[in-house]
């Protein structure tokens, strides 16, 4: 809980690392917050100045994924540096401590870094029953609400705590809401996706620790960086998507030479993330390069989107009859499709429809 | 891992034709364009290359593609670093490792010498001094055999 005594780059001195590795750190650091090369200079200098802050981590109902997901980083050494140096004063999973001396622990940092401190929370929280999600006797919205009080920012990390994720699911029985739904007088930055790229989770840390500013986000609270460019538009499949070139089944020739996965329901034009770039498991894949199209786990409801094999513009059993109508009307495919697409959205939220193996075999 | 090359799938490497349908070509039009900032203003560029959306082999394709020069180094803080010149001088690759082995940044230099490779100027002093006082211990001489 010592905050602020030394600045990163004084630890890292005394860690013996040379100007050199600095430089390699800081580089390293730029690339993981996806800014410019441009930036090292400015990252280095706000590096050396930067303080220690205290980080309060809440998990709510969620999967532990997250947590998962970040602790399982590809980027040890610079993890490492990083969390060396945020004061993780609180995350009942990784902590030593449990029971009263971890909520002990929590309170201790609110009241030590007032008005200082970042809260990390992953899972949603219900409010349908406060029995469903409670900490030491506290319903989830208590625990939040208690320790927000006195933040400076809340970091929502994965998409239940963005969005409300796979609890807020239809029909949502434990009446689940994301954190910006409580909390609306600070900052909320969300880190969506299921889980989050471990990049992404300490990217934003890093902005925050290098710059002691937020991050530009979106209109969904979402870092541009990361989240400023659809996943569609930085695939390396994209130019088959342009020539025409698509999968229709996952074993075809289109499957096998690698184009594009549109019509097997691949939701990377309504989707926002990093993938495509960040990629997984120390870089080696992603989910299209596996030959998957993506489910479109950084978005808002993405669980009750109409089936992750149904492509995003062309309905099954519908799209000939209804383009056929809008050709002879001489209106443009793509804005029908466009508008079926979202009719057949809206429909699946409301009627929770499923994809059985029957359908998968239709194709 | 050894278990996972027992499954028989066979991935079609995609055609010498194909080059030209992922994201290397754009890129090597982008390194003309920078070495010709280089050549005419003398201005570097810095193009991360963890941030371009490969494609499989793509990667590979640039690498073989631009070949290796005559210049390699390498660089132990925080793990290992490889640097090396391109078979188009000018032309530099940095490559990050952190101390487990693991690649965390991956860059293309387009410039006369890559910074990293450059004495810091505060490294200087530090060596003046170092130097300095080195010579002054009377016991030097006799270490050294003079």
């Amino acid at each position: 809980m010592d905050t602020n005594t030394k600045t990163l780059g004084e630890a890292l001195r005394r860690n013996g690392v040379t100007r050199r590795g600095f430089l390699k750190f800081c580089t390293a650091t730029a690339s993981m917050m996806a800014l410019p090369p441009s930036m090292v200079p400015a990252i280095a200098a706000a590096l050396e100045q930067a303080r220690r802050p205290s980080v309060i981590w809440l998990s709510f109902q969620e999967c532990t994924g997250c947590t998962e997901s970040l602790s399982r980083s590809h980027a040890p050494s610079l993890e490492n540096l990083i969390f060396d140096h945020i004061s993780l004063d609180y995350h009942h999973t990784l902590q030593v401590a449990s029971g009263e001396a971890a909520e002990a622990a929590r309170e201790a940092a609110m009241h030590a870094n007032e008005g200082a401190y970042l809260v990390v929370v992953d899972g949603s929280i219900p409010l349908g029953n406060p029995g469903y999600s409670t900490i030491a006797g506290f319903s989830n919205l208590q625990t939040l609400e208690e320790t927000v009080a006195g933040a400076v920012a809340v970091i929502a990390v994965g998409t239940c705590a963005s969005f409300g994720g796979l609890p807020k699911a239809y029909p949502n029985p434990t009446g689940a809401v994301s954190v910006s739904d409580i909390v609306t007088d600070k900052p909320v930055i969300n880190v969506p996706g299921c889980p989050p790229i471990p990049m992404v989770i300490t990217g934003v840390l890093a902005h925050y620790l290098t710059f002691g500013t937020l991050p530009e986000l979106d209109h969904y609270g979402r870092p541009k960086a990361f989240y400023g460019t659809s996943i569609h538009d930085r695939c390396y499949r994209r130019p088959f998507y342009d020539k025409g070139r698509f999968a229709h089944t996952f074993d075809d020739e289109g499957a096998r030479k690698g184009w594009c996965l549109y019509k097997l329901g691949c939701k990377g034009p309504m989707t926002y993330n990093a993938c495509a770039t960040a990629k997984w498991n120390q870089g080696t894949s992603w989910p299209v390069e596996s030959g998957h199209g993506c489910i479109g786990c950084a978005e808002p409801d993405f669980w009750d989107a109409g089936g992750f094999y149904n492509a995003l513009s062309v309905p099954t059993g519908e799209i000939s009859r209804n383009a056929s109508y809008a050709i002879a009307a001489g209106v443009g495919v793509g804005a029908i499709a466009a508008g079926i697409n979202q009719r057949t959205r809206n429909k699946a939220v409301r009627q929770h429809a499923e994809v059985t193996i029957e359908d998968l075999e239709k194709r | 891992m050894n278990a996972l090359k027992s499954i028989p799938v066979l991935v079609e490497a995609p055609a010498t034709r194909d080059f030209c349908y992922q994201n290397t070509l754009p890129l090597l039009h982008e390194i003309s364009h920078a070495l010709r900032r280089l050549q005419q203003e003398q201005l570097p560029t810095t193009i991360d290359l963890n941030a371009i959306p490969f494609g499989p082999g793509d990667e590979q394709r640039l690498l073989e593609f631009l070949g290796r020069g005559e210049v390699s180094a390498h660089l132990e803080a925080l793990g290992n670093s490889s640097v090396w010149e391109s078979g188009y001088p000018g032309i530099w690759f940095i490559e990050h490792r952190n101390e487990s082995g693991e690649r965390v940044a991956f860059q293309m230099e387009i410039t006369t010498l890559p910074a990293i490779l450059a004495t810091h100027p505060d490294d200087i002093a530090e060596s003046l001094s170092s130097l300095q006082k080195a010579l002054e211990n009377p016991s030097l001489g006799h270490r050294i055999g003079d």
